[in-house]
């Protein structure tokens, strides 16, 4: 089997009445990396699970050189040469990287023995032809992220794969690895074969792409060359003009009010996910933290909020120190704080937006008098804030559950930023959000710091930090890599991400 | 690590220390003392005798003899130095080993066995028969708890193992009478057990239906089914009904007459050696052949299974199904083997005792096996102690296997991890 070319024609994808994708005609020359470009819950990853024959099409037709397919299962579409690498990886983690690969086509001897010889040697040859230095006997948890997706990628190309298809890839990377994973993408093109992209962010996009095809709502929009500006391509991704840049004045710090000394978390297994950090915030000032996923982000916003057990050190706010207080006291001493996970941390889904919207606030006046609580009060706060926020729901009593993503975390962001704030905590701000609610969230965050609160900031995507941040903390393994001036070039921030300090050296162990 | 900005002047509050838990040193150090006060100061003054091996055995090897009070303070001993060393190693911020409370576990077992039998009517045991008959007890428990590691290990929580062991218990004795021979019994058995199995399989596979719930109600329902069977059907008519065929004891000659090891191993019944397959089968086709990779597989991240063309619940409902069969064989062991004949709720609860040995054995074959045993030696120390006459009530002997499963479930050989996916049902997308 030499080089493939793949169409999909007229191909809708229905779950009960919404379409996920609807009559979409896409055609993958072969030895070519194509993009799908397009926001968050567009249909991309639909499109590529119906290809890869995970979802059944409610209607359209799969071709490979011209031949009709009709895949049943991802047994189906592997043997007609198409292999996948999912954005969360299909990988078991306590197999070793040789039992992952040889899952479903496993080498035995007689009697159903497993033989894995045959693919330890099959993963030594690939690993050395693309450089990729995977152990085919290492555990899979205990790799790092980047490693794993090479593991899947090993997979694909050991079934033989002649279309890869690589599913929002470089969601999980550092910098450093998603420029390495773009040089694996280009030798393989190389080497003869496809490989559908499929990303939402635009720098990667250009970088590698011959062909860019955005989807917007289910549908095709429109080819793109990569040569295009980021402008007209992220217009074209929400179907409006869009301002990529915010432009905020400078900040003006003031009296450093919130300071953290020290603080460690240590996790169930004993080890510290956070490990010794310390840093302030001045107030009207942003301090971002970056990193990537999984480096203690979360339990560090989590401590401060007092949500997190077996904690360290000491977190001040206004003099008064927040560590072991409840977490009532705590917001109560005038922390904001939008959860990573506004799903399940942030909001209560089944109830409706205005009871969404007073959730921290339920048992005070003006919303309660003793025991009972004041409907009116509730709904006449809701209206307010829809109309300030800009929440789009059909009333203030939907379920906040049904409200796509930017406007549920507009609901959290209104309720958090409702109160009178010493200190603001926001954790990814923007995941999942639609480019247009990303500008709106961000000026509402600029306008908390201007209006003189400290504002923490995490985020995992570079651009949000650099765009919002007057200070960079990086964080690695749990520990403060260091901490930036805003302006620093990405290069730098990307080597902190990977634990190399500001200054060089390696701050592994 | 290096900032930018130089720290503000501003005053932070007391850095607290992180320890690692206090839970392994102060249990230890509380039991042991309770053996020291108990089993040391307060012991018996007889001579406790622990026999070895049985007259006329090919090989008589001499009693074991052990002073009930001055055996009692050295096993105190030993057991406060190990709790020493495990305050120890606390002080120095590290954690115990892990075999160090199994180690401790072990003494303190011996020392509470060597207080009963020193305090007993009749100071002497027979610590061949103890292990033995354990071996026996744990038959039925070793056949639940595999069928549990089946289940979970491909990712439905079986909780109907007593259902299965029941209805098992059941048939055999039905069919083995009706048929006057064992070894359809068994068969049969091993049918009624797949039969509950499936059931289980259907509803948590198919329908979604919550997999504990569904246990529990084929727990209860088989339990009504069998009652009512046997109260309409068996007991008017024993004759015909209910003198099942027995499955008899074919010990292997000359192997049978080493002691201790001998009539563990090698003086069982067909089911008995069965056991031992069965263990041995499960740990290899589950660690060491393609089925058993792709079983866990499904366990562990069915959708990376889907992905790669196995059919993640075909898979689910076929080993389930296997996992009935097996406890129905287990279910056999009490009519055919143990008692001549079935009575309602035969299986007293074992099922729920096989399912704490699968998850104190940790969802391994073999670890399910050992942890069957520990459970069977309990049940047996019962009984035994029952009838050398202890001092200690018989109420509180009865609760004995129930408490060592407390405390072996309660992890104080600290916390296991089950398979990812076990108890949540797969959909697709």
């Amino acid at each position: 089997m030499g080089v493939v070319k793949l169409e999909l024609k007229g191909i809708s994808k229905a779950f009960g009445s919404f379409y996920a994708n609807q009559d979409i005609d896409l055609v993958v020359e072969s030895g070519q990396i194509h993009c799908l470009l397009g926001e968050n819950g567009a249909g991309k990853s639909t499109l590529m699970n119906v290809l890869y024959g995970l979802y059944e099409p409610t209607a359209g037709r799969i071709l490979v050189d011209g031949k009709p397919m009709n895949f049943r299962g991802p047994g189906d579409a592997m043997a007609a040469g198409i292999g996948m690498v999912h954005q969360h990886f299909m990988l078991i983690p306590v197999f070793t990287v040789a039992e992952n690969v040889a899952l479903g086509a496993e080498p035995t001897s007689p009697g159903g023995i497993l033989n894995l010889e045959k693919t330890r040697k099959e993963i030594r040859e690939i690993s050395e032809r693309y450089g990729f230095d995977v152990d085919p006997d290492a555990l899979v948890e205990d790799l790092p992220v980047g490693v794993q997706q090479r593991v899947e990628i090993i997979k694909a190309l050991v079934r033989n794969a002649k279309v890869l298809i690589l599913d929002e890839p470089t969601a999980v990377l550092t910098p450093q690895e998603t420029d390495e994973l773009l040089d694996i993408m280009r030798q393989l093109k190389a080497a003869g074969t496809s490989i559908v992209f499929i990303s939402h962010k635009l720098r990667e996009v250009k970088a590698v792409s011959d062909v860019i095809t955005v989807i917007r709502r289910g549908k095709v929009v429109g080819d793109a060359p990569p040569t295009a500006s980021p402008t007209e391509l992220a217009s074209m991704m929400v179907g409006r003009p869009v301002s990529l840049s915010l432009n905020k004045a400078a900040a003006q710090p003031g009296e450093t009010t919130f300071v953290v000394r020290d603080l460690t978390v240590r996790a169930a297994n004993g080890t510290n996910v956070v490990d010794g950090i310390s840093f302030e915030i001045a107030k009207g000032e942003i301090l971002a933290v970056a990193g990537v996923q999984g480096n203690g982000q979360t339990e560090l916003t989590e401590a401060i909020l007092g949500v997190q057990e077996h904690v360290a050190g000491s977190v001040m706010l206004d003099g008064k120190e927040l560590l072991g207080l409840p977490v009532k006291e705590v917001l109560r001493s005038g922390v904001g704080f939008v959860p990573e996970d506004r799903t399940h941390d942030g909001l209560v889904g089944p109830f409706s937006v205005a009871e969404n919207l007073v959730l921290d606030l339920y048992d005070q006046a003006p919303f309660a008098r003793g025991v009972s609580m004041s409907p009116a009060k509730v709904s006449g706060n809701a209206e307010a804030k829809i109309k300030e926020f800009d929440i789009r729901t059909p009333s203030a009593g939907s379920a906040a559950g049904t409200l796509s993503g930017g406007n549920q975390q507009k609901v959290v962001m209104a309720r958090e930023l409702s109160r009178p704030l010493r200190l603001f905590i926001a954790s990814q701000p923007t995941r999942g959000v639609d480019v247009g609610s990303i500008e709106f969230l961000h000026r509402r965050i600029i306008a908390e710091r201007d209006a003189g609160t400290p504002v923490m900031i995490v985020s995992t995507e570079l651009d949000e930090v650099a765009e919002l941040a007057d200070r960079i903390a990086v964080l690695y393994k749990g520990k403060l890599v260091g901490i930036v001036p805003a302006g620093t070039p990405r290069d730098t921030l990307g080597l902190m991400m990977a634990g190399v300090g500001p200054e060089g050296g390696s701050n592994d162990n | 690590m290096t900032t930018a900005t130089k720290p503000a002047p501003v005053p932070a509050g007391p850095t607290t220390a992180l320890r690692p838990s206090l839970k392994v040193p102060v249990s230890l150090g509380v039991l042991s003392l309770v053996a020291l006060v108990f089993f040391g100061f307060l012991g018996p003054s007889k001579t406790a005798e622990m026999k070895v091996s049985e007259q006329g055995d090919a090989m008589e090897l001499p009693a074991i003899l052990i002073p009930g009070q001055g055996g009692g303070i050295a096993l105190a001993i030993l057991l406060l130095a190990m709790a020493a060393y495990s305050v120890y190693l606390w002080s120095k911020g590290e954690r115990s080993p892990k075999w160090l409370p199994i180690a401790f576990a072990v003494v303190f077992v011996f020392a509470l066995l060597v207080w009963i039998v020193a305090g007993a009517r009749e100071p002497s045991i027979s610590l061949a028969g103890l292990i033995a008959g354990s071996v026996t007890l744990a038959v039925p428990l070793v056949f639940g708890s595999l069928s549990g590691v089946l289940c979970e290990r491909v990712g439905v929580v079986n909780i109907a193992i007593e259902g299965q062991l029941l209805g098992g218990a059941f048939t055999a004795a039905l069919v083995a009478t009706v048929t006057h021979n064992a070894y359809v019994g068994l068969l049969a058995a091993a049918a009624a057990g797949a039969l509950v199995s499936m059931v289980l399989a259907v509803f948590s596979i198919k329908y979604l239906v919550n997999q504990i719930i569904v246990g529990v109600v084929l727990n209860v329902l088989v339990s009504g089914l069998t009652g009512f069977l046997f109260g309409t059907v068996m007991a008017p008519d024993k004759e015909l009904f209910n003198t099942p065929a027995r499955l008899d004891i074919l010990p292997i000659p000359f192997l049978s007459d080493i002691p201790i090891i001998g009539p563990i191993l090698f003086e069982q019944s067909v089911a008995g050696y069965l056991m031992y397959v069965a263990v041995a089968v499960v740990w290899v086709g589950l660690f060491k052949t393609r089925w058993g990779l792709r079983v866990r597989a499904v366990g562990e991240h069915p959708q990376a299974a889907d992905t790669l063309g196995i059919n993640v619940n075909a898979t689910r409902f076929w080993n389930v199904t296997l996992g009935g069969a097996i406890a129905g064989i287990g279910g056999a062991i009490f009519t055919l083997v143990t008692i001549d004949s079935f009575t309602k709720e035969i299986s007293g609860g074992r099922g729920f005792i096989a399912l704490a040995a699968l998850i104190f054995g940790r969802w391994n074959p073999i670890g399910a096996f050992l942890a069957s045993l520990l459970f069977g030696f309990a049940y047996n120390l019962q009984s035994i102690l029952g009838i050398i006459g202890t001092p200690v009530p018989s109420q509180f002997m009865a609760m004995l296997p129930y408490l060592v499963t407390i405390f072996a479930v309660a992890g104080l050989v600290g916390r296991s991890r089950p398979p990812a996916a076990s108890g949540i049902p797969y959909v697709k997308g």
